[in-house]
């Protein structure tokens, strides 16, 4: 199969603006026409509310696509670039091409959205595509199937379903680039068989995105921007969802009083059985998050949810307060609706905390002071940061989305993804004139001379050492 | 003098330990670690002349041009553009987000290591330093042992004038190399062979350590027909330059092979063997402008390539060797077997094959149906086969009418694609490549956007569907609840 691609490919026809045009247009027309077939699938995988299927998917995929539609003629253009004295007479551009045949793995929290995302990047940049979406989101997978074989251009563009067997099988060809969506452990895997082809990559991993929470803040607001972030987003099985909140022991049960408020204004009083938030995707992750809960480090720390329905892999809006540092809920990423509260004396403290663990996906602070807000920018490091909300920098397309250290590398969105899928070539144009003897044995001292005054790029030493006064 | 694996692990915390200090985030520290490098270099200018001249018999001149006078122009770049790339970038947000902001903030990853290579052995440690500290971060070096006088000049010198507890120097061979592979880096940055580079990237796998990786390839040359017989000349001249200029062809972006077209062949051989007498002399192994071999294994390496029968039978200029020295001539050779070990493996040596093809438009297939180089070179005033070269052929770079001069060039990026690597760096690329750049989103508590937040119900999911839109009267209408 990537034989068949890697002929297309060579045919050129996936170069032109023309063709990958179409192809995203397919991508729009696929997204209108089958909308409710998908928000069906996303249902029958992830219970996800419909709204969530539309805003957080289809919507922002159909964006995405509108975006660089209406941006690609600009992206393909070479970019034009000074040239120094050195090399005068001399013009150079950089020509973004595509890689070629590229493989894109998603994962299955948003399964539409982080399997068509990528595709779009590496359509506009001219490369034909295999997409491997998640087993874990079965209904997802194979309506992509059936719809990118309807809608899409099979010589170039491909699904490929399945699971462990099927991704190792396809990790074992060349590719000419891999963009992965997913965990850490087996972003290593795809890594290391990346490295055997000399593979570049784009990593979208996780961690435990932080969210500081500061006693001068807008207070409502802030917890309506947490809860979107954490139960609105797949009841928080997302990467950039956030996993815990650091605040002020004064000020934690202020903060947890809001949430339960604000929680009840979303979700209504039995939280557990709300139609608006999604359920967990299987057993597996029901069981891990349970024992998350039955940890006896954070007996008693329940101060909110808690409750729990296996038979329909449900599980409420749980928060936690002043959970031990060394539990298990807080040595690895949640990806679920736990949402646990450390509590430090002085809100400062916690830039501390944040950074001694891995780099995440994201951090979050919210605040009204100025002073805070500086600090937090320049010491934390993650993918992404946002200030005073959650999550939304994912729907800006100009800014790049991706991770730093364990939370991935690369990015991507907007003319990143683009840019993700593309060589830039860099191309040199010169004449035949203005050739420096200098440049050529046999080499002399005069030569040396002149040699160092043009490198060193004054004007002033170049005349002295044409004259000999160096 | 071999790094133990002691010293690696002790280096390696003192790095961690300096960096989280966040000494180096400062653009003092990132300006005085770069101001004392150009004056380790303006110091002793003559000690590094010596040591490329053990080595590797480099004449000054082309030390200076390929590898001083490289590092002082990266070094000088940085420090006129340091601030204006630490400076965070503002990112234009769409309307429906107002009034948030955006912008992109660049910061150090952390703790890199540099690995380079031998044929360039200072510019090839120093260059990527550069771009490494001027992101601020803090670095290991790990310069070829295979240049062994340039490796103890590095480790004696950069200690006397850099930050020690941020820059460290580590030498010694693959043992060495293998050690410093076991630990986790923020990024690691290699130059070298692409058979090293998987060794590196599958090690770096295991840290989801973030690589570049600065590989090879066979950099083929085209040349057209030229009608006017000067520039033919310049062309010729050009091109030995390219072949023999750096390192003797011991140069990732060298001439590695000729394509012309059959009937401009012994004009060009001509030409090819004037220019080498000039440049060379008539005895070439007395020219002082020719580098040596770097060491027994790859001169053995090279005099292999010429070893086989049907390759030897091709030899019309040059083939003379001295091993004592080390010493190969320039040698020509007129279409060896497409299929021999010199037209399949990166030559990297002072061995110029010419391909002849019936027209030179079949250059193009030819570089196609083989791996991506990291340059290809084309001598033409042909637009439309300048066209085809650049959209049909994929290659770290190109460039016409010249050899080598990307290089030069701060605004461009220099790297591969495929077999010959992935990222790049030179002028602010460098920067960027030591950097992750942080993207900053400013919220506003005002104005509250209530289709956010469920409860789910129509009004909301119309209000999302023309947000989407972007289709700002509508959303207007909509909110006012009047329909369109």
């Amino acid at each position: 199969m990537v034989e068949e691609l890697r002929g297309s490919f060579a045919s050129g026809k996936t170069r032109s603006y023309e063709w990958r045009a179409s192809q995203l247009k397919g991508i729009i027309k696929l997204a209108d026409e089958h909308e409710q077939e998908i928000v069906q699938a996303l249902r029958s995988d992830l219970s996800k509310p419909e709204m969530e299927a539309y805003v957080q998917e289809i919507g922002m995929l159909k964006n995405s696509c509108t975006v660089t539609l209406k941006e690609l003629k600009h992206w393909m253009t070479p970019e034009k670039v000074k040239t120094s004295l050195i090399t005068y007479p001399s013009s150079a551009e950089i020509v973004s091409e595509p890689l070629g045949v590229v493989l894109v793995i998603s994962a299955w929290n948003y399964p539409f959205l982080l399997s068509l995302d990528p595709v779009i990047g590496a359509i506009a940049a001219g490369n034909a595509v295999v997409l491997k979406p998640s087993e874990i989101s079965p209904a997802t997978s194979s309506l992509l199937a059936k719809l990118v074989g309807e809608y899409l251009d099979s010589s170039a563009i491909r699904v490929v379903e399945g699971a462990v067997a099927e991704t190792s099988a396809l990790l074992e060809q060349k590719w000419d680039k891999i963009c992965y969506t997913g965990n850490g452990k087996v972003a290593r895997i795809v890594m290391a068989a990346a490295a055997k082809h000399l593979t570049p990559l784009l990593l979208e991993l996780g961690g435990k995105c932080p969210v500081v929470v500061d006693s001068d803040t807008n207070l409502q607001v802030t917890s309506r921007r947490i809860i979107a972030g954490k139960w609105g987003c797949n009841n928080g099985q997302a990467c950039i969802s956030p996993d815990y909140i650091l605040t002020t022991k004064d000020f934690a049960p202020k903060l947890v009083d809001s949430l339960k408020q604000e929680l009840e204004t979303c979700y209504g009083k039995n939280q557990l059985e709300s139609k608006d938030l999604s359920r967990i995707v299987n057993s597996n992750h029901y069981t891990r998050l349970i024992k998350l809960l039955d940890d006896e480090k954070v007996a008693g720390k329940i101060v909110h949810g808690g409750e729990k329905k296996e038979t329909e892999l449900r599980i409420a809006p749980t928060i936690l307060l002043d959970v031990p540092r060394d539990s298990l809920i807080m040595s690895e990423e949640i990806f679920g609706p736990l949402l646990p509260i450390i509590t430090v004396d002085k809100v400062e403290d916690s830039f501390e905390i944040i950074n001694s663990g891995t780099k995440p996906l994201a951090a979050y602070l919210f605040t009204n002071n100025k002073k805070l807000k500086k600090q937090f920018v320049m010491s934390i490091s993650a993918g992404g940061v946002v200030v005073n909300d959650t999550t939304l920098h994912l729907a800006v397309h100009t800014l790049p989305f991706g991770g730093v250290g364990e939370s991935g590398m690369g990015a991507y969105h907007g003319k990143f993804s683009f840019d993700a899928f593309c060589h830039k070539k860099a191309v040199v144009y010169r004449g035949f004139f203005g050739d420096a003897a200098i440049r050529y044995p046999p080499y002399t001292r005069g030569k040396l001379r002149l040699l160092k005054a043009i490198m060193g790029g004054g004007i002033f030493g170049i005349i002295r050492a044409l004259f000999g006064w160096s | 003098m071999e790094t133990t694996g002691e010293e690696v692990e002790a280096s390696l915390v003192e790095a961690r330990q300096t960096f989280k200090s966040g000494h180096t985030r400062s653009v003092v520290w990132r300006k005085k670690q770069l101001e004392a490098l150009i004056q380790l270099i303006h110091d002793n200018e003559d000690k590094i002349f010596e040591a490329l001249y053990d080595d590797l018999g480099k004449h000054q001149a082309e030390a200076y041009r390929d590898e001083v006078g490289v590092v002082l122009k990266a070094a000088n770049y940085a420090l006129s553009n340091l601030q204006k790339w630490m400076a965070p970038k503002r990112s234009s947000i769409p309307l429906l987000f107002f009034p948030a902001k955006g912008e992109l903030q660049p910061e150090p990853l952390g703790v890199v290591l540099i690995f380079s290579s031998w044929n360039f052995p200072i510019s090839l440690t120093l260059d990527p330093l550069i771009g490494a500290i001027s992101a601020g971060n803090t670095v290991a070096v790990k310069p070829s042992e295979q240049a062994p006088a340039c490796s103890s000049f590095l480790a004696k010198y950069i200690p006397l004038y850099m930050d020690c507890k941020a820059i460290k120097v580590m030498q010694g061979g693959p043992q060495v190399s293998e050690n410093l592979l076991q630990h986790k880096w923020d990024k690691i940055f290699f130059t070298g062979s692409p058979r090293v580079g998987q060794i590196v990237m599958s090690a770096a796998a295991k840290h989801l350590t973030p690589v570049t990786l600065e590989l090879g390839g066979k950099c083929p040359t085209i040349l057209d027909s030229l009608s006017n017989p000067s520039d033919m000349k310049v062309a010729v001249k050009r091109i030995v330059g390219g072949k023999w200029g750096p390192c003797s062809g011991q140069a990732c972006i060298g001439v590695d092979y000729l394509l012309v077209e059959e009937k401009m062949a012994p004009t060009v051989i001509e030409l090819l063997k004037k220019t080498i007498k000039r440049f060379y002399g008539q005895v070439p192994i007395e020219s002082k402008s020719l580098a040596r071999i770097v060491n027994k294994h790859h001169f053995e390496r090279l005099c292999n390539l010429l070893r086989d029968p049907r390759v030897a039978n091709t030899i019309i200029h040059g083939g003379s060797v001295d091993e004592d020295n080390l010493f190969m001539e320039p040698t020509i050779l007129l279409d060896p077997p497409v299929d021999a070990e010199i037209m399949s493996e990166e030559i990297f040596g002072p061995l110029l094959p010419i391909i002849t093809l019936k027209k030179i438009e079949e250059s193009v297939e030819f570089i196609k149906s083989r791996p991506k180089p990291l340059t290809i070179y084309a001598f033409t005033k042909d637009e439309s086969l300048k066209r085809r070269i650049v959209s049909e052929t994929s290659s770290g770079s190109v460039v016409f009418n010249d050899v080598m001069i990307q290089f030069l060039c701060d605004t461009l990026p220099f790297g591969g694609v495929d077999q010959s690597g992935f990222g790049r760096y030179h002028g602010k690329y460098s920067f960027d490549s030591f950097s992750h750049e942080k993207a900053i989103m400013q919220g506003s508590f005002f104005p509250e956007i209530e289709p956010r937040y469920p409860p789910w119900n129509h009004f909301k999911m119309k209000f999302i569907r023309l947000a989407y839109a972007l289709d700002y009267f509508g959303l207007l209408l909509h909110l006012l609840g009047l329909k369109r």
